[in-house]
């Protein structure tokens, strides 16, 4: 299979892969960007998405995507230490015009890794897991269920903390350099590219990467600020 | 003149180039009609070795293997790609009279007789024209990127010793492009299992069985230990013998050693006093320098040449006290456009590296050495602006800065003449076979097509026609007579004391131990080379050249040290092989250019010159190619002489004045 | 003008392909900044057989950047740290008096070290083997002007054609790939109409040769199109890509 047996097949995969989470995240971050506005309304998304078949069937896909994505890093990042060699450069300098990023992506996405797990106890295992488990008949706290669909509350309970704020910060800062790679790169993996174009796609990888990441940036940030106190969750 | 007297002066019996009869324009058609051929099934069973991947070489195994032959393909360097063809830049010629301008295959070959100063045979030139339009097609069905006009169609520039627009070139990369095309041809029948490709290997003798060459003794050079290998006609495209002078244009490997060794097995070897001094190249600026760096000819279109009007000025000049822009206009003496009004910088290459050669003995060189002249952009630059000369040369210049730290569109050039190519080779016929049967050779190897002096971009197109068009040919009608003969086995005794001979020659520099490296004989010679067999030959000085080679040759085999084991990469080793052919190959250089007792294109006899100090022929005592003929270890080659006989061109003295 | 400088060289020094490597050091005082990179190793090399030691081994041949036979990774950097440059166009005058300079050789898998800076780029020529060509006998061919060519796309072809196959693309990649080497040649034939007919068939079986020699996959760091010294585009990369991937789509 050549999605497995070549090289630009498992590009492809990375990137599709890729572009299919960076969609993920655009949504997610326009939905979080809502919070700033309105809580009700973001709590009406967060009941939307709660243990309906649709958001469960986007919560699998979007899991498979995400484990395809890391599996296939890992794999292709173990085959590009053996292409390597088995003695390494003693000395080893970049050109200035290599983002770090590029250079990175593994430990960059490491990185986001361990967060998103952080953000999924956080966040997803008190919402969405809740209500499935629910719904599946398991033990639930009472507690947890009142607020399953209540993100603000969750929103509010955690970046009041500063720490955390701070936390999140680094993590999305972590995932920008990621992203600003990524959308390109997949881009260029998928073959959609050119010498006219290569400037461009940089810039929109660079418009995208940072659109997503203000907006959910500017959650912690506004807490930080001293905003959300007065949220009535 | 072309008078009776020159073929009485020449003894015809003894070379025979198999010219076909007819007229000149149908030589090649008919040779092509009555040729034998091997049909498919017999070339399967014949084997055919080519030592060399470049223009010549790469085409030919590429082309004969096409045919079905099978092809046993070596090249010196870790990949066919990289043969010395593809630092070629300027162009490659071809009489498609693409630009309108009165081109043909006529003039093609009028021109290269003409350029070779009438020491070619016409014949050989002739085919050579003739097939230089299919070596374009071909090069653009392989993929070649030639420049293009906007219209879509290829697009030429003109070079130097014609009056049309006839060179097809890709930047400044053609012989690159031409070569990996090549390359391409190549590797296709490599990965097809039609040839069998030995790189890094090293063609140390050639094998003669009953007078037939039938294999050859290579010597790999990464496990050091020599090989035998058997077919049923060799062919070799080694390239020139320009790095007998040490600093060349050459690449660091390229070298004389096949050639040479063809020669000690009987092959003729012609023409070796004929080299070509290539006007514009880097000057020398160390003693450490190991090469000298060409800038295309093409730079003479736009660059003027010059040296200081006054000595003093040169003085300053050279002790750093003045710069070149510090002189006036009425300072500088251009004097390629004071002595040749008609051509100015455009005169052909022997005749601008002898100008800029007199007026540094003169004492008006520049640079620290003074063995230099300026090539000057200022006037093009203010009459076309910066950025056309840019677009034009922008990667020679940025070449010319990297090497001298000097910014060429402020400052002007430095040049300088540097040994480029030979003219001179292994005598070959018309079917480009030696005097050995069964051992062709093809390229910068053999001596056939440039006479005594070669017009730039002609070199890519003569490799890749031997290469494409004329011996995938010529071989089939030895090779037809050769399908009864089976494959050989190398232990056959002529094939194990070739190889023990090679043995002994290489233990015998292995044991000699003494306390000279290879690089500083290398260099001893190559300053002997230089100073008395170079751009200005006298008898004086080519006899004390051969009295200093034999000195040279001495020291060689007496106290030469080379480091390591033989079985082994061992690079010492690889050039003491090298520098002990060198050393042949120079004596043999300075004997032909003794015995030649004219000036003629590359070839400067300082006795045989007219007032003005240009080249004057003697066609009635030299109109012939030099053979010479190995008699031994310690004795004095023979010379044969294969008559030129004009029948079809009258001779003129060239004239570049008016 | 003429200058010298004392340098401090860490060469690597590998007596074979199996034999464990390590670095020599060598004092060199009054190097001229006039000389090359590979004229300062001829100088080191003279001394070293002076002094009846084996001189340093490494490739080399044209010596005026086109034939890519010399390579050697400089103070990190293939072909030293100016851009467009190869080694043997890179003069001791872009070093500094009292510069350490470490030389290594090529650290590709594929690129297997034969003795001291010295390697085995014969993967580069299997590549080209496999399909790097346009399937045309000698003879027989159209004339040359029979099909017209956009200047763009003969001018881009030859951006790609100029590779000279060194190797300092795979060098350089931390991934160890060959992609741009691949992706010049791929795309300098697919950009012409000559080259067009076979295109899918060279993409796929070139692509398959460079993954079946344990070259790395390429992630568009970029590292390759920096350092490589004809300046060739990570654009044809993405050419490459794309043909690649619609000849497989098209399966």
């Amino acid at each position: 299979m050549w999605l497995i047996d070549s090289s630009i097949g498992r590009k492809l995969i990375m990137s599709i892969t890729g572009v299919f989470l960076v969609l993920f995240l655009l949504f997610h971050g326009t939905m979080n960007f809502v919070v700033l506005f309105s809580t009700e309304a973001y709590n009406a998304i967060c009941e939307f998405l709660g243990a309906n078949w649709y958001a469960l069937v986007g919560t699998k896909i979007l899991a498979i995507g995400f484990v395809v994505h890391i599996i296939y890093a890992i794999y292709l990042t173990f085959q590009n230490r053996r292409a390597r060699g088995n003695v390494s450069y003693a000395v080893s300098k970049n050109q200035k015009s290599v983002e770090w990023a590029s250079q990175n992506m593994l430990v960059l996405g490491a990185i986001v890794l361990g967060f998103m797990a952080l953000h999924l106890y956080q966040f997803w295992a008190k919402m969405q897991l809740v209500e499935i488990n629910h719904k599946l008949g398991c033990h639930v706290d009472e507690n947890l269920l009142t607020t399953a669909a209540n993100g603000a509350f969750w929103i509010k309970y955690y970046f009041s903390q500063p720490l955390y704020s701070i936390l999140y910060i680094v993590w999305l800062a972590a995932l920008w350099s990621h992203l600003t790679h990524g959308v390109w790169s997949a881009l260029h993996s998928i073959g959609l590219n050119n010498n006219t174009w290569m400037s461009r796609v940089k810039v929109i990888s660079n418009i995208i990467s940072t659109i997503i990441i203000l907006m959910f940036i500017s959650i912690p940030v506004y807490f930080l600020l001293g905003g959300g106190n007065n949220w009535i969750v | 003149m072309a008078k009776k007297i020159e073929s009485t002066a020449v003894d015809t019996n003894k070379i025979d180039a198999k010219i076909p009869a007819g007229p000149l324009a149908e030589k090649w058609s008919n040779y092509k009609a009555h040729q034998k051929l091997v049909n498919p099934a017999n070339k399967r069973r014949l084997d055919i070795i080519v030592v060399g991947t470049g223009l010549a070489g790469a085409s030919a195994a590429a082309s004969l293997a096409e045919l079905g032959f099978n092809v046993l393909n070596f090249c010196i360097q870790d990949s066919p790609r990289r043969a010395h063809s593809i630092a070629a830049q300027g162009g490659i010629n071809a009489a498609k009279n693409y630009q309108n301008d009165g081109d043909s295959v006529y003039r093609l070959f009028y021109d290269t007789i003409k350029g070779g100063d009438y020491r070619a045979r016409e014949a050989n030139v002739y085919r050579l024209a003739e097939v230089s339009n299919s070596i374009i097609d071909q090069c653009v069905a392989q993929g070649v990127p030639f420049a293009r006009e906007y219209g879509g169609l290829l697009d030429n520039r003109s070079f130097g010793g014609a009056q049309v627009s006839r060179t097809f070139y890709a930047k400044g990369q053609t012989g690159q492009q031409l070569l990996l095309g090549a390359y391409s041809a190549l590797s296709r029948q490599v990965g097809k299992g039609a040839v069998k490709l030995y790189s890094r290997y090293e063609m140390l003798d050639v094998v003669v069985v009953e007078g037939r060459a039938r294999g050859i003794i290579a010597r790999n050079l990464v496990t050091g230990k020599t090989e035998k290998f058997f077919a049923h006609a060799v062919v070799v495209g080694s390239g020139g013998y320009g790095n007998a002078f040490f600093l060349s244009t050459n690449a660091m490997t390229s070298n004389a050693s096949a050639a040479i060794q063809m020669y000690k097995k009987g092959a003729y070897f012609a023409n070796p006093a004929y080299a070509q001094i290539h006007p514009t190249c880097v000057p020398v600026h160390g003693e450490f320098q190991s090469k000298l760096t060409l800038m295309s000819e093409s730079l003479r279109n736009d660059g003027r040449i010059w040296t200081p009007k006054k000595k003093e000025d040169a003085e300053a000049i050279r002790a750093g006290k003045k710069k070149a822009t510090d002189l006036k206009e009425d300072e500088r003496d251009y004097y390629l456009e004071r002595r040749y009004p008609a051509f100015g910088n455009l005169v052909p290459r022997d005749v601008a590296s002898r100008a800029a050669k007199e007026r540094c003995d003169a004492g008006f060189g520049v640079g620290n050495t003074g063995l230099a002249v300026y090539l000057d952009f200022s006037s093009s630059i203010e009459r076309l602006g910066e950025d056309t000369i840019r677009a034009r040369y922008g990667n020679l210049f940025q070449m010319y800065e990297k090497i001298v730290d000097e910014n060429p569109y402020k400052t002007p050039m430095m040049i300088y003449p540097a040994i480029h190519y030979t003219m001179g080779g292994v005598w070959v016929d018309y079917e480009l076979q030696t005097s050995i049967k069964g051992l062709f050779c093809i390229g910068e190897a053999n001596f056939s097509d440039h006479g005594a002096n070669r017009l730039g971009a002609s070199a890519l197109m003569q490799g890749l026609a031997d290469g494409y068009f004329v011996l995938p040919y010529t071989i089939q009608n030895y090779l037809a007579d050769q399908i009864q003969v089976p494959r050989m086995s190398t232990d056959l005794p002529e094939f194990t004391e070739a190889e023990k001979a090679v043995h002994a020659k290489i233990e015998k520099i292995m044991k000699i131990q003494g306390d000279r490296s290879v690089d500083s004989l290398h260099r001893e010679l190559g300053l002997i080379m230089w100073d008395f067999v170079g751009m200005g030959r006298n008898k004086e000085g080519l006899e004390l050249a051969l009295e200093k080679i034999k000195a040279v040759r001495k020291a060689f085999w007496t106290k030469v040290y080379v480091p390591g084991v033989s079985a082994d990469v061992n690079v010492e080793l690889e050039k003491a092989l090298r520098v002990a052919d060198f050393i042949e190959i120079g004596e043999l250089m300075a004997r032909d250019a003794l015995m030649r007792e004219e000036s003629c294109g590359g070839h400067f006899r300082e006795e045989y010159q007219t007032p003005e100090g240009e080249a004057l022929r003697n066609d009635e005592e030299f109109s012939f190619a030099s053979c010479w003929k190995f008699k031994g270890e310690g004795e004095e080659p023979e010379l044969l002489k294969e008559a030129l006989d004009y029948e079809f061109i009258h001779r003129q003295q060239r004239n570049y004045k008016a | 003008m003429e200058k010298s400088i004392n340098i401090t060289l860490k060469v690597w020094r590998q007596a074979g392909p199996k034999a464990k490597g390590e670095f020599v050091t060598y004092k060199m005082d009054n190097v001229s900044t006039d000389s090359s990179f590979l004229e300062m190793l001829d100088v080191l090399n003279e001394t070293l057989v002076k002094q009846r030691k084996e001189p340093i081994v490494f490739d080399h041949d044209c010596r005026e950047g086109i034939c890519g036979m010399c390579s050697l990774y400089i103070n990190g950097h293939p072909h030293g740290l100016d851009g467009e440059t190869t080694t043997c166009q890179l003069h001791m005058r872009r070093f500094k008096d009292g510069e350490t300079i470490t030389v290594e050789p090529w650290r590709s898998a594929a690129f297997p070290v034969i003795k001291d800076l010295m390697v085995d780029r014969g993967a580069f020529d299997k590549i080209i083997q496999a399909g790097g060509y346009v399937s045309v006998n000698t003879g027989g061919v159209p004339d040359g002007n029979a099909i017209p060519i956009s200047k763009v796309y003969a001018d881009e072809a030859m951006d790609a054609a100029s590779c000279i196959g060194c190797g300092a693309c795979a060098a350089a990649c931390k991934n160890g790939s060959a992609m741009l080497f691949v992706a010049a040649k791929v795309s300098q034939l697919a950009l012409l109409p000559q080259g067009k007919v076979e295109a899918a068939h060279r993409a796929k079986v070139m692509v398959a040769k460079m993954d079946e020699l344990g070259f790395g996959n390429c992630t568009n760091t970029g590292a390759c199109e920096a350092e490589c010294p004809k300046a060739i585009s990570i654009s044809h990369i993405a050419r490459l890509n794309r043909e690649f991937l619609s000849a497989k789509f098209k399966d």
